[in-house]
Parts: structure tokens; C-alpha cells; sequence
């Protein structure tokens, strides 16, 4: 991609576009512009685990939901007038609250936890599993089922989650009050911020040694093995980074959608969530992260159009993508840039010949 | 404090819990013994056999329907399950997480078939008069639907332990089995015998699909209920044993139904994947192993 000069800087240009939409878009169209710039950052967890690591994770709604509940139950709590207990818990009984819910009270606790929890649950799970050298289809399995049962878990404990509502109803965020204009501007260039610094991150991740550590894992993680590396801790590295950036996702989403719900969280989003990142390229970060916005906006474009025809469409590309385009669109798009390259690379010796 | 009736009717229930889970994995397994892919349209398959379960009873009605039934869900899945084979799984058999995702992609497409053929709400199959019985002992009572899945699930065991061990196919499948390469070189037809066992696979889900028909209402996600369990078991059994699949349902169904004393079905769940993660930490090969999983490329 970084052949011609023009597209070199392309990304110069595409930044400072994004950097100005609060003053080109609507408000309507900045907020969901917003949501997505969050998934994005999902989405490049998923290259570093399924890309770079080679390892499918099913269950990246689950971090989501962590990073999404985390700063939701600080949300709650500051918008509650002091000595009352959140809606949702008066309604079913609940007379003090929740042990686990008292620390997120305190936004410095919220904002820990949100980077904190994942990487400490998905450190401890992805150690579990990959000592053991269980991989590749097993693994996907296992963290779907974690997927299928964080989502009944969250949805059954009604009284103290929520339950299938979830968490909504935020007033203030550290003291700034939310839904106004300016707040939506500024919650956009800080998630924007993020993205770029998670890029940024990722990139050097990638380019790093243990980047190549963890594409050889991909590759051949016996030959890996047998040059007397330990390939665990790579993968539980990767696996909890992942996590960490779904978490972040998650919590910037919530903030943008004022809500966070089991339907964020559970198989059917989870899966949803490699579905961006097959469409843009599982190799690639500029391609995950246009991924997550061609499919978002595809969504919110389809779905409102033809409510029906959404799960045969998301059904159809994810097919398609899968058995014909591996890469996806960045895949394309580079296989383009080459075949272009060599016509030239022909012409010119063509040319050469003929001046001989 | 716990009583033994409470207790052998969950070991009871367990039991039943388990014959679903050997229905519902069983074809799974051996089509990743077999092949390393795992069909996530699976689920849709049960779905499948419980509405052409119901529309079999639309056109024969009458109490022998569900015998009727049966062999039409297993020729339907039977049938879709081969039309996947070969324009899908085919293409990609040498991958097999992509194949997991398309396969993903045809589970949504059918799910959405469903909703648009059927309705979001599902459709009912009442159970024939002869099923809607029981009998007591002591002070615990066996439905006879319960008794009759449990049948079911022995009876399919038992064919597929005979059609494996005694007929050709078995053969077939057993050489590909232990080595595909050297199977291909004397000669067999590997690609025939993929999709022979992958239509038998979907085939015997479709089965399942008409009895969970007789637990509750067919919809169109009744198939992802019960998927995800079905799965563990996959991951729990070892690779594409049929004694493995089968001990890991049971001991899965058990933990299931005997957690339930305690526990709320969420809870149940959660202790039900702890479980299994606690289980491959003492045996990561899975309950029976055929093959190390240890220096899996």
C-alpha cells in the first residue's frame, strides 16, 4: 500500500477528515460515527489475536460488555440523587447495594476497571487454556460458549445487572454533563485520540519481536517450540490485549450509545465482531478498521431500509468474504496495488528492450 | 438436607439432558473426527428437523406422526447438510476456522429462513396421546416423553456403533479415519466419504430436531440453545470418539441437572464451562483420545 506517494499520505488526509467531522456531519450521523471509531478499536484487538495470532477468539463481546458494564455502573451511580439505588434495583426489591457495585462510585475506580478486569479475566482464561495446548477450533468453541454464558448470566441476575435492559439513563461523566453538543464533540475526538493511539500501539506491536514471535506461533508453533521459545505466554499476551482494546471499546460504545446491554455481549455480536474484520482484513489494521465502519454503517443503512434482510446480507458477505476473499478488503486492495506494480514493472522492460 | 428422591430425579433428568446432548453433538463430532471442521449451522439443522417435524403432522395427523416424522427430519437435514458439504465446506477443508465462519454465515441465513417462513414466535408440535404419559415410582414420575428421548438416543448410538464396526461405509470411514493420505492412495473416494458421514451428521441432528420438538415450541433459534452445550461436549469428548462424545454428554448432563439443586439455570451454566475448563486442565486430549492433541499443526 505504501508504493505510491499519493497514497503514502492518504492516511494524512483521512485523519484530518476524521478530525473535522464534528463540523461536516450531523449530530445524528457524528454520534454514530462515534460508536463505530469505538468498535474500531475492538476490531484491531481482533487483528492482533486472529491476524497476527492466528487464534479465533468467539467471545470478544464478552470484554465489550466488561469495558461497557464497568463504566455504565459509574455512569449509574453519578447520575443517582445521593442515598437512592439505581432504577432497575428498586423495582426488584433490592434494598442496599450490591457489594460489587460500591467501588464504581468512584470514576478512578470505573476507568481502572475498565482496563483492569479484562486483562486480569482474559489473562487468566487464555493461560488456563493455551498451557494446556489447546487450540485453533477448540479454543474458538470454549470462548463462545464464555460468550453464550456472560450474556444468560447477565441477563438472569436482573436485580443487580439489569438484566435484559441493561444499564441506561446516564446523566453526567466526571462531572460533564451528557447529551449536549459540545460533550458528543468531545467524547468523539477523545475516542478518535484512542483509536489513533491503539493504532499507532499496535503497529509498533506488530513490527516489534514480538510481533514476529507471534506470526511464527501463527505459522508453525512447534518449529516455534523447538527453537526453545515457550509460546505461551505470547498468545496469553496477545489474548489479554485484545481483551483490553474489546474493554475500551466497549466503554467508549456505552458512552456514545448511553446503554449497554446483553445484546452487545453475547454469541450473535460476538461473532459479529469478526465479521468487520474479515470484511476489512483479519492481516491488516487500517483494513479492521475500515471493516468495522463499512459493516456498521452497511448495518445501520440496511436495517433500517429492510429490517429483514440484514441477516441474509451480514450471512451472504461473511461467506463470501470467508471462502473468497481471506483477507478481505485489504487483501484486495494490495493484491490490486501488486498486479498493477508488475504491468508496469512488464511495460518497462518492454520499453528497455526496445530502446536496446 | 438433600433428599433422595430430589436427587435421583435429577440423576433422572440428567440423563435426559444427556440423550439431547449426544443428539445434538453426535454429528458434530464425527464430522470433526473426520474432516477437523466444525459445522456451525449445525444448530439450524435441529432447527430444521423440528419444523419439518411439524409439517409432517400438518399432513399426516394421528398418533404414529412422530414415526414419520423422524425419518423425513433425517433425510431433510440429511439432504441440506449434503448441499453444504459441497458448495461450502468443500471449498475450504483446508481451513478449518473459516470454515467454522461460513458455516456461521449459513447458520444466519437459515435462521432468518426460518423467521421469514415461519414467524419470529415458533410453532407448536404436540406430543401423540401414547407420549403424554408416565408412570411413578414411589414418589418420583418418569414422563414418558423423557423416557422416549432417552430411547432415541440409545437406538442412534447403537446403529451408528453397528453402521461404524460392521458395514462397508464403517470401513471406509474407519481407514479415512487413521489416515486419510494412505485411505486416499488404496483407493477410496475420501471426498465420498466426507459427505457421506456429513450428511449422516446433519442427518442425525435433524432427528434430534423432532424430539426437542416434543419438549417445546420449534423456533427459529431453537437450534442455538442447545448448540453451544453441544459444542463443549465436542471440546470435552476427545477427538471424534463416539464412546468419548458420549461419556462427556453424560457427565455433562449430570453436572447440569445436579448443579440445578443448587443453582439457577445461569449459575448451572457458569459451573458447567468451569468445568469443562477445569477438566482439560487434568486431561487436555479430551475423555478419550484417539490422537495427541498436543503437536496438532
Amino acid at each position: 500500500m505504501t508504493d505510491h506517494p499519493l497514497l503514502r499520505h492518504a492516511w494524512i488526509a483521512v485523519l484530518a477528515l476524521a478530525v473535522l467531522a464534528p463540523s461536516l456531519v450531523s449530530s445524528y450521523d457524528l454520534n454514530l460515527l462515534g460508536r463505530f471509531l469505538a468498535m474500531a478499536i475492538l476490531a484491531i484487538g481482533i487483528v492482533l489475536i486472529w491476524g497476527e495470532g492466528g487464534i479465533l477468539t468467539l467471545g470478544q463481546g464478552v470484554f465489550f460488555g466488561l469495558g461497557g458494564y464497568s463504566i455504565a455502573m459509574y455512569l449509574k451511580l453519578a447520575s443517582l440523587e445521593p442515598g437512592y439505588l439505581p432504577d432497575f434495583m428498586e423495582w426488584s426489591g433490592v434494598m442496599s447495594l450490591p457489594w460489587w457495585w460500591v467501588p464504581f462510585q468512584y470514576p478512578l475506580f470505573a476507568v481502572l476497571a475498565v482496563v483492569l478486569v479484562p486483562a486480569l479475566f482474559a489473562g487468566l482464561f487464555a493461560w488456563l487454556v493455551f498451557r494446556r495446548r489447546i487450540a485453533g477450533v477448540y479454543f474458538a468453541l470454549i470462548t463462545q460458549a464464555v460468550a453464550l454464558t456472560f450474556a444468560t448470566l447477565l441477563t438472569s441476575q436482573q436485580s443487580t445487572t439489569g438484566g435484559y435492559n441493561g444499564l441506561t439513563g446516564f446523566t453526567t461523566l466526571f462531572g460533564m454533563e451528557l447529551g449536549t453538543d459540545a460533550a458528543n464533540r468531545t467524547l468523539y475526538w477523545v475516542t478518535l485520540g484512542l483509536l489513533v493511539a491503539v493504532f499507532a500501539g499496535s503497529k509498533w506491536l506488530i513490527g516489534s519481536r514480538f510481533g514476529t514471535l507471534l506470526r511464527a506461533t501463527r505459522d508453525g508453533e512447534n518449529r516455534v517450540r523447538f527453537l526453545g521459545y515457550d509460546t505461551t505466554p505470547y498468545k496469553v499476551v496477545a489474548f489479554a490485549l485484545s481483551a483490553v482494546f474489546a474493554s475500551i471499546g466497549g466503554a467508549f460504545f456505552t458512552l456514545h450509545a448511553g446503554v449497554v446491554s446483553p445484546a452487545f455481549v453475547g454469541v450473535v455480536p460476538s461473532i459479529e465482531m469478526i465479521v468487520w474484520v474479515a470484511v476489512g482484513g483479519r492481516k491488516s489494521l487500517w483494513g479492521a478498521v475500515a471493516g468495522a465502519l463499512i459493516v456498521n454503517f452497511a448495518k445501520d443503512i440496511v436495517s433500517s431500509a429492510m429490517p429483514e434482510a440484514w441477516l441474509y446480507v451480514l450471512g451472504l458477505v461473511f461467506i463470501l468474504v470467508v471462502t473468497f476473499l481471506p483477507n478481505g478488503i485489504a487483501g484486495l486492495a494490495e493484491d490490486l496495488m501488486k498486479r498493477r506494480r508488475e504491468r508496469a514493472a512488464a511495460t518497462g522492460t518492454a520499453l528497455l528492450e526496445e530502446a536496446q | 438436607m438433600l433428599d433422595a428422591t430430589l436427587f435421583a430425579g435429577q440423576v433422572f433428568n440428567g440423563f435426559s439432558v444427556a440423550s439431547l446432548f449426544v443428539l445434538a453433538a453426535l454429528g458434530l463430532a464425527l464430522s470433526f473426527g473426520l474432516m477437523r471442521v466444525i459445522n456451525m449451522a449445525h444448530g439450524e439443522m435441529l432447527m430444521l428437523g423440528g419444523y419439518l417435524a411439524y409439517l409432517t403432522y400438518l399432513i399426516v395427523p394421528g398418533p404414529m406422526a412422530i414415526l414419520v416424522a423422524m425419518p423425513v427430519a433425517f433425510l431433510g437435514a440429511a439432504l441440506v447438510g449434503g448441499l453444504m458439504e459441497v458448495t461450502v465446506i468443500r471449498r475450504l477443508s483446508s481451513r478449518p476456522l473459516d470454515t467454522l465462519l461460513a458455516t456461521w454465515g449459513v447458520s444466519l441465513i437459515l435462521q432468518q429462513a426460518a423467521r421469514s417462513a415461519f414467524g419470529p414466535i415458533g410453532v407448536g408440535v404436540t406430543a401423540p396421546d401414547w407420549l403424554n404419559t408416565g408412570f411413578a415410582i414411589g414418589s418420583l414420575y418418569f414422563p414418558s416423553t423423557r423416557i422416549f428421548i432417552l430411547a432415541v438416543a440409545v437406538a442412534v448410538l447403537a446403529g451408528l456403533g453397528l453402521l461404524i464396526a460392521r458395514t462397508r461405509l464403517g470401513l471406509l470411514v474407519r481407514a479415512v479415519n487413521q489416515d486419510r493420505m494412505m485411505a486416499a492412495a488404496s483407493g477410496i473416494n475420501t471426498r465420498r466419504v466426507d459427505l457421506a458421514v456429513f450428511c449422516l451428521g446433519t442427518g442425525i441432528a435433524g432427528l434430534a430436531g423432532v424430539v426437542l420438538s416434543l419438549l417445546g415450541p420449534v423456533t427459529p433459534t431453537v437450534g442455538q440453545s442447545y448448540i453451544v452445550p453441544a459444542f463443549l461436549v465436542v471440546v470435552m469428548g476427545g477427538l471424534g470418539s463416539m464412546i468419548g462424545t458420549t461419556a462427556a454428554a453424560i457427565i455433562l448432563g449430570l453436572v447440569s441437572a445436579l448443579s440445578q439443586i443448587f443453582l439457577d439455570v445461569s449459575m448451572s451454566q457458569v459451573l458447567m464451562l468451569v468445568f469443562v475448563i477445569v477438566f482439560l486442565q487434568f486431561r487436555p486430549q479430551g475423555v478419550v483420545a484417539t490422537r495427541s492433541r498436543a503437536l496438532e499443526g
